[in-house]
Parts: structure tokens; sequence; C-alpha cells
């Protein structure tokens, strides 16, 4: 019943998705209202029957419905209620079954919020967003039909993978990653209706501006989440592997983050037309490059988790997107003239491009470090892969230059920036800046890298909180509040410029977690009896005693050690191996100790059948948790950047009228 | 000069260094995949060099000392034999019979030393074989009644 219901509903959907499509283009070209109120219902219609597609999946995973073979190959009758109900994410048939969802309910708001003020785009971009829906639809109604029957059905599932279901990090992950994703189609498809409209000016700037931010937003969120998962799931101690997929995930991030800062530039000066088109079309085709590495199983990946027949449809989609799209902007060029110029090179402008071309030459080199065995082999014939070392060489400079950029751009001034406001807005920072370098030097820090990525961390947040200083300085001496009022006075004046200082200030923290738990990175690994102890750092680590017990769904063997400081007791920690009846091999699961300052991570690696002794990694990596909270600084900087203006609901946005300028003290 | 071919100048250096570093880059971490058939025939000119290494893992090879943390198993492709030492616990997922990757560097004497194994992970749902020992059989000695465990 099920089964044929949901594959109906999918078939319904793509019906409905394709009229949708071509009734809104039809309208617009014919003037017919009702065409194009039409295929805004389309827009209605698909979320409403993906909506019922996701419940309805989820009522058979819940209700262990193993006719369904989604239902017996992610879920079993042993699995915790939480993992059966994020098996929706767990494997191929599911994940766009969600992708679907989040398409179609991410098309319906940029329908309703957009369609007052967009009369004439909204048709194109309806039909833009309703023609991905209809791709993805098509897989799911017939080479990836999350409601395939299976006959007979078993009697018991065979549950989800056994590392999607070790951590509750998988249930905020993958959706966040996903609406990351999909969250760049609606800035795409503005793009495609102003080249099909031909208004091609500011408007659909404006337009996507904020969409963008909200895409980059979760983006940021879902790749941050990824490192952490892998970080306490995997067992391996590290966050970042430069695994392909983990790679996936961050090339839209890095050509989003240029498209965010190159709009601001034709924002202003009306210059970089084609360029910001082409980094929205790239984007959007990188996020369905992403879905293609991570589905096809063309490079081999500890995330690949599924090998399947939808690899080529995806390739052939995304030749589509790129030719369509920069055919379109071909068509178009003659209405892309810059109407702005540059006028000095000392100025925001020129930050900003140096940006964008260090962010593309970074997404470049991730582009072809994780493509380099497929280049390899069809060229030379050889399959040569280039690992970690290779993205550290390149990827490090390239970062370091960028964090510098991140730190002078808010503040240099646009046109033309004199000598004396350079001195006024980098002097204290450029200080502090050094000092911070003799202080990591004295810590123990060595190398240029390590030492430049210290000192170029510290520039930066001194700029951010220089620049907050004078804002909230400058208010208390015009009005009087006191310093928590002026500061959100501030924030809410400009919330554009001071979410980004907030975002800015998220990156120095990654910055900084990354290089600390690198360089000071300590690890050991020991075989223990029961009583002995071993020391790494300031630790001393007891091995007091090894458990067992069956679970549910799971068979567990328990590690117990005492952890020391200088004799006085600080933690007892129990990493474990879990067997699963559906693996061969056990999985582990780590003891993560964080505090602010280092994290201390146990692995027991393996153990003798009597449980008197047991092999036992140990490892500290200071700072870690500032990887985490600075990803969360970054999506509160976004937050505030999108938060909504009162007052651009009563009256056109006011520009910059504030009594104090930004970049000026 | 204008300024735009100013400009224009700067992004060409910039892509110049750009390409510069990515092709040191690739130089001095491209590692070439192989097999134990292909380390054979290059014998002694491989030696020294940095490789990944592909097979199975020799049925009834694997020997792990968990005292010295020394691990030594061979890696097979069915025509050669190629010999890993690596220092470290064996991964979770690295099993006799099964494929494993390993990275690392061949020295002389026909003999891999692994810095890295990387074990598929296979996706395939197999049923527990007969005579295979199940978890909870081997280590039934290590379980407590419940008021003990902690």
């Amino acid at each position: 019943m099920i089964s044929t219901l949901g594959r109906f509903t999918m078939v319904l959907a793509l019906g409905i998705a394709l009229y949708g499509a071509i009734v809104s283009i039809l309208g617009v070209r014919r003037r017919k209202p009702a065409l194009i109120e039409s295929g805004r219902g389309a827009v209605f219609a698909v979320f409403g029957l993906a909506t019922f597609a996701v419940l309805l999946m989820e009522a058979a995973l819940v209700g262990r419905d193993f006719s369904i073979q989604y239902v017996a190959r992610n879920a079993s009758l042993g699995t915790p209620l939480l993992y059966t109900v994020i098996a929706l994410w767990g494997a191929l048939e599911g994940s766009i079954l969600l992708w679907i969802w989040i398409l179609a309910l991410m098309s319906l708001l940029a329908v309703v919020i957009e369609g007052r003020r967009n009369r004439e785009a909204i048709p194109y971009a309806t039909a833009v967003l309703l023609s991905i829906s209809a791709f993805f639809l098509f897989l799911a109604a017939f080479p990836a039909n999350p409601f395939a029957a299976i006959f007979p059905p078993p009697a018991d599932g065979r549950g989800p993978n056994p590392l999607l279901q070790n951590h509750p990090l998988m249930a905020i992950h993958p959706p966040c990653l996903y609406a990351g994703y999909v969250g760049w189609s609606v800035p795409y498809a503005f793009a495609m209706a102003a080249l099909m409209t031909g208004r091609l000016g500011e408007e659909w700037i404006r337009t996507v501006r904020r969409w963008s931010i909200v895409a980059w937003g979760f983006l940021t969120v879902g790749v941050i989440l990824g490192g952490w998962w892998s970080y306490e799931v995997l067992g391996w101690g590290g966050y970042w592997a430069w695994d392909p997929v983990e790679n996936a995930s961050l090339l839209p991030w890095l050509t989003g983050t240029a498209f965010l800062h190159s709009i601001m530039i034709q924002e202003r000066r009306k210059m970089l037309k084609v360029w910001n088109l082409a980094l929205i079309i790239t984007t959007f085709a990188l996020t369905i490059f992403g879905t293609f590495l991570t589905r096809s199983g063309i490079l081999s990946s500890v995330h690949a988790f599924s090998e399947s027949t939808i690899g080529p449809m995806f390739l052939a989609f995304i030749g589509v997107i790129l030719l369509v799209s920069f055919g379109l902007l071909v068509y178009r060029s003659d209405g892309l003239k810059a109407e702005g110029d540059l006028d000095s090179l000392v100025s925001r402008e020129t930050a900003f491009l140096m940006n964008n071309l260090l962010l593309l030459g970074f997404a470049f080199a991730v582009f072809l470090g994780t493509l380099f065995p497929l280049i390899s082999e069809a060229v030379r014939g050889v399959k040569v892969s280039v690992g970690e070392p290779f993205f550290n060489k390149v990827n490090v400079p390239i970062g370091l230059v960028l964090i510098f950029l991140m730190a002078i751009g808010p503040l240099i001034a646009w046109r033309r920036a004199s000598l004396d406001s350079l001195r006024r807005n980098f002097s204290l920072p450029l200080l502090l800046a050094f000092l911070g370098t003799g202080v990591s030097s004295i810590l123990g820090v060595r190398g240029l890298y390590p030492l430049l990525a210290f000192s170029l961390a510290m520039f930066a947040a001194a700029t951010v909180i220089q620049e907050f200083a004078r804002g909230v300085r400058a208010r208390r001496q015009i009005s009087g509040e006191g310093y928590l009022t002026a500061l959100s006075n501030l924030t809410k004046r400009s919330r554009r410029r001071y979410g980004g200082l907030i975002v800015h200030l998220g990156v120095v923290l990654v910055v900084i977690g990354i290089t600390a738990s690198t360089v000071f990175r300590l690890e050991k690994e020991v075989s223990l009896k029961r009583g002995e102890s071993m020391h790494l750092g300031r630790y001393q680590v007891r091995f007091d005693d090894l458990t067992a017990w069956q679970e549910a769904h799971r068979f567990v063997v328990q590690g117990t050690f005492t952890v020391l400081n200088a004799n006085r007791q600080v933690a007892e920690m129990r990493p474990a191996k879990r067997f699963y009846p559906s693996e061969q091999q056990p999985i582990g699961t780590v003891d993560v100790r964080s505090t602010p300052r280092e994290d201390l991570y146990l692995i027991l690696s393996s153990f003798t059948q009597d449980g008197a002794s047991a092999t036992l990694k140990v490892l500290i990596r200071p700072l870690v948790m500032w990887i985490w909270i600075g990803g969360a600084v970054m999506a509160l900087g976004a937050l505030v950047a999108i938060w909504p203006d009162r007052r651009v609901l009563v009256a056109e946005p006011v520009k910059e009228r504030v009594a104090w300028q930004p970049g000026r003290s | 000069m204008t300024r735009k071919s100013k400009l224009l100048m700067g992004a060409i250096i910039v892509a110049a260094a750009l390409s510069y570093l990515i092709y040191g880059g690739i130089r001095e971490a491209a590692v070439y995949y192989i097999t134990p058939a292909e380390l054979h025939e290059k014998g002694a000119s491989a030696a020294d060099r940095s490789f990944r290494l592909g097979g199975m893992v020799v049925p009834g090879s694997v020997h792990w000392d968990p005292g010295t943390l020394q691990l030594t198993f061979r890696l097979t492709d069915g025509k050669e034999q190629v010999a890993v030492m690596h220092t470290g616990s064996p991964p979770d997922l690295f099993k006799e019979g099964t494929g494993a990757i390993v990275e690392g560097k061949y020295m002389s004497g026909n003999l891999f030393i692994a810095s890295t194994i990387l074990a598929k992970h296979s996706e395939e749902y197999r049923p527990p074989q007969a005579g295979q020992a199940q978890a909870k059989d081997l280590y039934r000695t290590l379980m407590k009644p419940p008021e003990e465990r902690r």
C-alpha cells in the first residue's frame, strides 16, 4: 500500500513540477496571469506532495514496514526510535526524498516572500526551481525510488549503517548540509530569471543576497558539524581529512563565500556583473556536483556509502545546467557592461577582488586535488592520488592570505583609501598582531605558517573588535546610551556589516582552533595491563576495568580508565567497541573529554579476550572546542545579517544614514 | 600604465603564483596507486618511494603484538604478495581476507612500511557465517551482573 501510494505521489509531483515550469514560462511570455498563477499553485502542490511523501516514509520507518526495501535496509526492530526516524537520510533514496522536500520548502518560501516584489522575475524563477525539483523527482520516481517494495518482506531489517547510528549529530548534520546545498537553488533561480528577463541591473542581487546568506549559513553549519561528527565518531582524532565528500561540501562554500563578497561590489559600484552571474552558476553547479560525488561512488571515500547507477544522470544534469546557464550569459553579455570603474588600487574593491581570486584559487586546488586520481588516470593511464600533503601545501598559504584580506577588507574605504585612514585603522591591530606573534613564539609555536596563522588571526580579531568598539563609543558620545544598548543599536543600524564582522570573528576562532590542534597535538598508543598507567602531556591515564554487555541491537565492550592530573582524579573515561550483528567488524566509540583548553581523546584499540590487558590510544588536541564555537559564531553572524529589518517593511531601505561612517573613526 | 592593466597584471601574478603552488604541490604529494604485482615488477627501483598499495589481506598472515604494537601482514593481488609492517593497532574494519589499502614506503627486501592503513568498509550485508564466533560468545567472560556495571 505505502509502496504504491509513495510511488504515485512521486510521479504525480513530477508531473505537476513539469506542468508548473512550462505554464510559468508560457504565462509570462503570452501575458496570461492565470497561467502564472497556475505555476505558483504548482509550487504549493509539489510542497504538499513532498511533505506527504516524507511523512509516508517516516510512517513506514517508524512502523517498521519491512515490505519497503528502504525500510528493510535502513531500519530494524532493535534500532532506537531516534535513529529510525533519521534513517530517512541514512542512504541514497531517502536522502533524495529529503532533498526534494527541502527544495520544495525553499521554493515555496521564495515564491511567497519574493512574489510581491518581483512580479516580472518570479515566473521565471518559479520555472527554474520547479525544473530542479523535477530532476530530483524523476530520480525518486524512477531510478532511486525510495518506496520500492520487497517481496517477501523480511522478518527484521538490517538497520542503519552502524557509523550512522553511533552519534546524535547524525540527526542534524545531513539536514543542515542539504539545506546549505539546496539553498543555493534560490539565488541561482533569480540569477537565471534576471538573464531570461534581461533585467540585468542590481535588482536580482538585492533579491538574492538574503537567500544567499541563508544558504551559506546552513552550508557553514553543515560543514563544521560534519567535521565534528567525523571527530566524535570516526575515531581518528581528526575532523578534516580532505576526503572527496568533505571537499565536495567545501567547494560550493568557497565559491558561495566569493559570491557574497563580490555582490557587494556590484551593489556599490555596478561592476562585476558577468562575474557575479558566473559565480552563482558555478556555486549551484557545485552543489549538484557535491551530491554527485557523494552518491556516485566514483571516488572512494569513507562517506560514499552508496554506489548506484544514478551517477551519469547527475553528470548529464550538471552538463545541462552549465550549458544553458553559460549560454544565456553569453547571449546577454551585451547588457552586462560594467557601469562603474575602479578608482584606486588601494580600495575595498581591490581587496574584494583579491579575496575572490584567492577563494576561487582555493576552490580550484581543492577541485583538482579531489579529482586528481580520475584526471591522471584519464590522461596518463596511471592512478595517482594527491592526499593531505597536497591540500596542506597549496591551501594553507592561500588561506593565510585570505585571513589577511579578511582583516583589511571591511576597514579599507571604498573607491580610494587615504594613507591617513589606513594608519588610523590598522596601526593598533598591527601592533597587537606583532605582540601576539611574540607571545605565541614564547608559548612554543614554531614554524612560519603556525606563527603567521596566529598573528594574522590576532590581527583580524583586533580589527573586528576595534570596529565594534569605535562604533559603540561614537554612539555613546552622541546619545549617551549604555554599552549594551549602544552595541545592539549599532548592529541594528547596519546588520549586514556587523553580521559580517561577527562571521569574521568566527572564522578567526576556527583558524585558531585548527592551528593549535594541529601544531600542539600529542598522541601515544600503548598496551596496558589492569591497574597500569600511561602518561601523556599533563595527564596520567590508568586502565581500571573492562566490561561487556548485550544491548537490544548491539553488544558492547567498554573500558574504564581513570584520568589523573597532578595525582588528582579529573575524570573517568569509557571508550568502547560496539559489535553490531549485521557487521563483521566492531565499531569503535571514542570518549572525549572536552575543555576550552584542550581535548583528551581516548580510543580503545583492542583488548585481550580475558580483559587482562587493553591497547589504548590517547590523543591530546588543544583548543579543538574553539572550532565548533567558531562555527556557532559564524552562524550567529549570518543570522544577524539576515535578521529582518522593520524599516524595510515601512519604507525603502535608507542608505547608510548613520551618524558614524564605517571605516572612518 | 592604467589602473586596469595594473590590476590585470596583479591578477596574472596571483594566478601564476597559484599555479606554481599547485604544480609544486602535485609534484611533491603525488602518491601512486600500485598493486603487489606492479611493485614486484619495479623491484629495487621502487625502493624508498611512497605508494598507496592495495590488495587483499592474506588469511593467516596477520600477526599483531600488543606489547610492541607491531602489526605485520601480507597483501596480495592474487599474483604476488608483499609483506607489510605497521606500528599501531589494526583499524576496526581491518580483517583477514578483506581488502585494505596501505600508505607508506617500500623498502628493499620486499617489505612495505605502512604509515596508514585504510580498511575498506563493505556496505554489503552478510549474515553471520556459520562457525564464526560472535562477539557475545568471544567476550562472555567480560560480562558481569548488571549491578556491578557502572
